[in-house]
Order: C-alpha cells, then structure tokens, then sequence
C-alpha cells in the first residue's frame, strides 16, 4: 500500500476519535515538554555557573581559614588566617598580581530618612575592584591610605544605594552602619548575584573599619586580626601551581604548622569550575532520566489507548478486513496510528516545552537555556516511543479473525 | 467453444469447529458450481450453514477440508493475505448489519475497499469519479455525503452494495441482505439486486424468507451442513 493511502486512513482513524486522540497524546506532549525543559533548565544552571565564575575575575586563588584542628566554631588560641598574611603573601610570593582580603559583618544601615537591617558590611582592601571585576558608577573606590587610617568611608552596592537614596545622588552623603557614621565615596556598578551573593546589596568599607569596628577580636593584639578569606591574583606570566606552593610554605612557616595538617586551605578557581561542574553534571543526569521516564510513561499511556482503541474498533477492524485490509495493512493503520499520535504528540509539547522555557525564563523563576539538539533528541524519542509502544497493540489488531471481529458489538 | 469456468466452484467443502466433544460440522460436504451471471438464493433452517459457506465462499474463512475455485483458481488454502486481496478485487460482500464505518460519509464508505487496492493505482480523482457514479446507480446520487446515522435502513444497505460493487467482484455475496430492514426496504434491495443482476451481475444470497427468494433464479436449500435441494424456477436440479 502506499504511504500516503496509510497516513490517510490513519489520519482519518484519528480524526474521527478526536478526544481520544488527545487524551493519548497527552503523554506524549508532556513527556517530550518535559525533556525539553528539563535540558533547558540544566542548560541555564550551567550558563549561570560560567558567568559565576567568570565574574569571579580571572586566575583567582582563594586561601581560607580552616577549622580542621578544633572543628567549626572552635576558636584556635592561634593560627587561622590574618590580615598580616595578606601582606605576607603579597611581598614574598613571586608572581603575584594582586591580593585581597575581606572580612565580613552584618549590620544595620541608616541613612537620612531610611534604615535596612541585615545588610552585608564587606571590609576589603584596595584591589578589591580590580581582582573582583567590579567597577565603580559613580565618586571612586578608598585607598590605601584610608584602609590604614581606618577612614569610616564607604562605597555602595547599586541597589543599596537607590534603596538607601533614591533618585538623588549617594556620593557625599552620610550613612550610619552600626552606630558609626560614614561618609559615602562612592557607588558601584550593578554586578548582580553572583552565587546566592548579592553584590549591589552591599556596603564596602576598609578592612580595618571592619576588624576596629565590628569583628574586634581579643587576639588581635597578640596575632593581628582574623580575616575570614584572602584572594590572591595570580600574574599572567606565573605558574599558578608554583604560586599556591609559595602560598603554603609562606603559611606554615608563619603559622607554624605542619603542611600535613595546615590550618588553612588554597582553592583555585579551576576548583570550583571542577565541583560546579560535577554538581551540574549530576544534575543534568538527573533531568535526562526524569525526562526518559516521562517518555516512557508516555509511550505506555499509548499502548494503553491503542490497546483501549483496538477493542473497541474490532469491528471497524472486521469491515476492513472483509473489504480486503491484510493483516499487513491493518497493523501497518495502528502502527501509523500510533507514529502519527506521537510525532503530532511530540510537536505539541516541543511548543509547550520552548513555551514553558521561556516563560520560566520570563517569570524569572529559573534561568532556562533551550537547546535546540534537546528539541530534535525528544521528538525524535517521541517517534521511536510512538513506534515502540504501538507495535505490539497493532500487531493484536492485525491477528483478529475477520468473522470475529465482525461479530464483535 | 470452450466452456467456461463457472465463477464458484466448491469440491466436497467441510467446516468444523471445535474440538473433541465439542466438534460442530457446520459444512459436511458441499458441492456446489455457480455459473456466471446466476442469481442464487441459499435458503433454510437457522444453524444449517448458510452463513459458514457464505463466508468461506467470501474467503473470510478457509474450509477445514475440500476445495474450492473462485473464477477458477484454488483459493482453499490461500493464506491471509492472500485471501485479503481475493475479498479486495473480486468480491463483494452484502452483510445483514451493513456493516458500514460509522462518522464516515456515504461516499467515503464507498471508496473504502479502493484503499486497499493493489498493483496498478488509479487517481484520487479517478475513484472519486466512480464512487460517486456507483452511489448514484443505487439512488443514493443525493446522499454522497450523509453519514450512516443520517440514513435510513434501506439507504445504509444500498450504501453497502455500493461499496461491494466499486472494485468491479466477480461475484456479490450477500448474507440475509433484507433481514434488518422493513419489507418496503427489503423489496426495494432485491430489486436493485435484479436489476444488477440483469446488468450482468453474479449473485449468491442467503434469505430465509420465501418472497425474498421468489427474486432469485435458482434456490439452494441447506439443511444440517449439506445441500438438501437445488432448484431452478421452481422444478428441481438437483436432488441429494
Ligand atoms: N465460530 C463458531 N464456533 C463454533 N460453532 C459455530 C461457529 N460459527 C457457526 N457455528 C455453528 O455452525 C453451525 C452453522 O452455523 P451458521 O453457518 O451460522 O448457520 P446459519 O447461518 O445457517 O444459521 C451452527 O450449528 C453454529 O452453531
Ligand atoms: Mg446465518
């Protein structure tokens, strides 16, 4: 028989039961949506990741304290990372490009005739907008000079500077974080979230406001003041394995502890690249088979129909018989039936799923990226599901005994 | 001159069903030779096989033993594809229930048996042609497009004949074709299967009414899965 007379009777059997047909193809649509949404929220985790890491700003290596000797929340009597460190590192390591430290404090802040509570006070030092990739919109970023005079100034996030004052303009004007006042220098950019970091929410103020003022520590005096996490920029030219090597001798020694067991930790940026990548790897594995599984739910719900549909058309597969369909043709019809169900299935729930990606995009619930090899990868497990899961109904069909199926009410 | 085949031609045909205990010889030895452009009526009691030979003389169903010759070919042991294409390009079958495809139009009823024509296909248009000429030589030329649930009993049924005459059969094959129609209806088939037959038409009937008979040439009466009489106009062919 020629293809096109089996798509016409196919076609014409669907038509003719147009809820049913639906009803089949829901599984199919929602089956091939999902696999598209899933990808396309896996793909949008993953592209948010590498613009996280990128606005990281380049050949970053982090050293953090670590608590391995006492355990979290046990303060060691010594060692742990401080400020003099960063110093440390920044005069001794070769190929070192720039070093920041940050400590960090959470506090309330007023300005004129506003108050938040809960905002995050980040104490740094003056390369901070050069390793961190931030630039400053409006007045200029503190000095070396105010870091060590423990100038009370402060640069703003963007967003907390239009919350804070509105239209007019933040630069000059003072806020008040904590009980202290501080002269506003200047405004940063907008640089958005980075991680669950919220970078134009924030305060930036000199280092040592934040250890004189909010982290006083009994041991500074004796060891200088904790910070919680020094950024090292390595040099272009430097090899950034012989760096880190640099990094953990100078500490030991400073710390007097043993490599074996250091009391602090060096992480490079390809470490998190590593990690992040895993995770969303995992992730996405996750998806494929949440998606896999809805296509087979899918197809079962159409072998389940099919199976419904042939009963109940015995008899229209008895006149067909008598007027002459083979076996061949009669199969050949559900099978069709079927491909037909899930490729018109599948294209429903490509819309609904390049849909469903951009309104979630839209709505700004979950970053979503679609990827157009996702579109082709579910329709085409649509068809093969649709080909798969119809057989063996359609094979029912064509073994029926013509006078059977004719006697059947 | 050579004789011609005859168009059904069946040698010592049994049908049983069953197993064991169980056994039914439906069809116990039939023998049975129809010419071409006879009009046959095959009459009696209910269970006698009238409806088992019709259908192996369709070739919906094989004999379990015999032979039988379609137009002279041995079709007893044709397979189901096979016997698909012989149903498709010479037979015609007329059932009591009509048996039409419902939500599907007179005409679409019609072209049904083209689809699953084989070998050498004609136009889309060229069918549509003749499906449409076929309806309007049984009366239906205004109802192309009516469904079955629009029709009445005796429009469905012309419908059917119809449908049986669009391949061009060898032979029309109907079972109990006025059984489900009023007696108006039932008259008016048999005189659309007269006048198909004055055209040239070979016809096999199964009725058990006398007056529906009264239309056929030759009368072949069943009775416990053997032919009991064959008569022609009234005086006797054969007798077994
Ligand atoms: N599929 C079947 N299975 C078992 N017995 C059957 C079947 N079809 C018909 N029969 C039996 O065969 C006999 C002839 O049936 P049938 O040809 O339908 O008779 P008629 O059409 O003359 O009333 C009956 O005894 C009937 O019960
Ligand atoms: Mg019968």
């Amino acid at each position: 028989m020629k293809t096109s007379k089996v798509i016409t009777i196919a076609w014409n059997g669907l038509v003719k039961n147009k809820l049913r047909s639906l009803l089949t193809m829901l599984g199919v649509i929602i089956g091939v949506a999902a696999v598209i949404i899933m990808i396309a929220i896996s793909a949008g985790a993953e592209a948010t990741i590498e613009e996280e890491i990128t606005s990281l700003g380049s050949n970053l290596i982090f050293v953090q304290a670590s608590f391995t000797r006492g355990g979290p929340g046990a303060q060691p009597s010594s060692g742990g990372l401080v400020y003099d460190d960063a110093f440390a590192i920044a005069d001794e390591v070769s190929g070192v490009a720039g070093v920041v430290v940050e400590q960090s404090s959470s506090e309330t802040v007023k300005a004129s005739n506003n108050s938040i509570d809960g905002v995050s006070v980040l104490g740094s030092t003056e390369d901070l907008p050069s390793v961190r990739d931030i630039n400053i919109a409006q007045g200029r970023y503190f000095t070396q000079q105010e870091i060590d005079r423990t100038q009370k100034v402060v640069v703003l996030g963007a967003s907390l500077a239009e919350e804070l004052f509105g239209e007019a303009p933040p630069v000059g004007q003072i806020v008040t974080v904590g009980t202290t006042k501080f002269t506003v220098i200047g405004v940063f950019a907008e640089k958005g979230l980075v991680g669950d970091v919220d970078y134009d929410a924030r305060v930036y103020m000199p280092i040592t406001v934040v250890f004189q003022k909010f982290t006083p520590s009994q041991f500074a005096r004796m060891v200088g003041d904790r910070v919680r996490l020094i950024y090292v920029e390595v040099a272009e030219d430097a090899n950034q394995d012989d760096v880190i090597l640099q990094i953990e001798l100078l500490l030991a020694k400073r710390h007097d502890v043993s490599l074996d067991e250091p009391d602090f930790s060096i992480t490079t940026q390809q470490d998190i690249i590593t990690t992040q990548e895993a995770t969303t790897e995992a992730f996405r594995n996750l998806l494929a088979w949440v998606a896999a599984v809805s296509l087979i739910v899918g197809g079962i719900g159409i072998m389940n129909i099919m199976m419904v549909s042939v009963t109940e058309r015995t008899r229209e597969i008895g006149i067909r018989q008598s007027i002459g369909a083979s076996p061949n043709d009669i199969r050949m019809q559900f099978l069709t039936e079927a491909l037909l169900l899930s490729l018109v299935g599948g294209l429903i729930g490509v819309f609904v799923g390049v849909g469903g990606s951009w309104l979630f995009n839209l709505t700004g619930g979950m970053r979503t990226v679609i990827v157009p090899s996702s579109i082709l990868l579910a329709f085409g497990s649509s068809a093969a599901v649709g080909i798969f899961f119809g057989y063996y109904p359609a094979n029912n069909a064509a073994q029926l005994d013509p006078i059977e199926a004719l006697r059947h009410e | 001159m050579n004789k011609p085949h005859p168009i059904i031609q069946t040698h010592n045909i049994t049908k049983v069903y069953g197993m064991g205990d169980a056994q039914v010889r439906a069809l116990d030895g039939v023998d049975l030779s129809i010419g071409e452009n006879e009009f046959v009526a095959i009459m009696g009691p209910s269970g006698s096989g009238k409806s088992t030979v019709m259908n192996i003389l369709g070739c919906l169903d094989r004999p379990t033993a015999g032979q039988y010759f379609l137009a002279g070919e041995d079709v007893s042991q044709f397979d189901k594809t096979q016997l698909a294409i012989i149903r498709n390009e010479r037979i015609g079958f007329v059932f009591q229930s009509f048996n039409l495809l419902a939500r599907t139009t007179a005409l679409e009823n019609v072209l049904l048996p083209t689809l699953y024509n084989r070998g050498e296909e004609k136009e889309n248009a060229e069918y549509h042609q003749k499906g449409i000429a076929v309806l309007e030589s049984v009366g239906l030329g205004d109802r192309l497009h009516h469904q079955p649930h629009e029709m009445s009993g005796g429009q469905i049924q012309r419908v059917a004949i119809a449908r049986a005459l669009i391949n061009d059969p060898v032979i029309i094959l109907a079972d109990e074709p006025t059984g489900n129609l009023d007696s108006k209806s039932g008259a008016e088939i048999m005189e659309l299967l007269t006048e198909l037959h004055a055209q040239g038409s070979t016809i096999v009937m199964v009725t058990h009414e006398d007056e529906i008979a009264e239309y056929a040439q030759r009368v072949i009466r069943f009775r416990d899965g053997v032919i009991e009489t064959d008569k022609k106009n009234g005086h006797t062919l054969v007798q077994s």
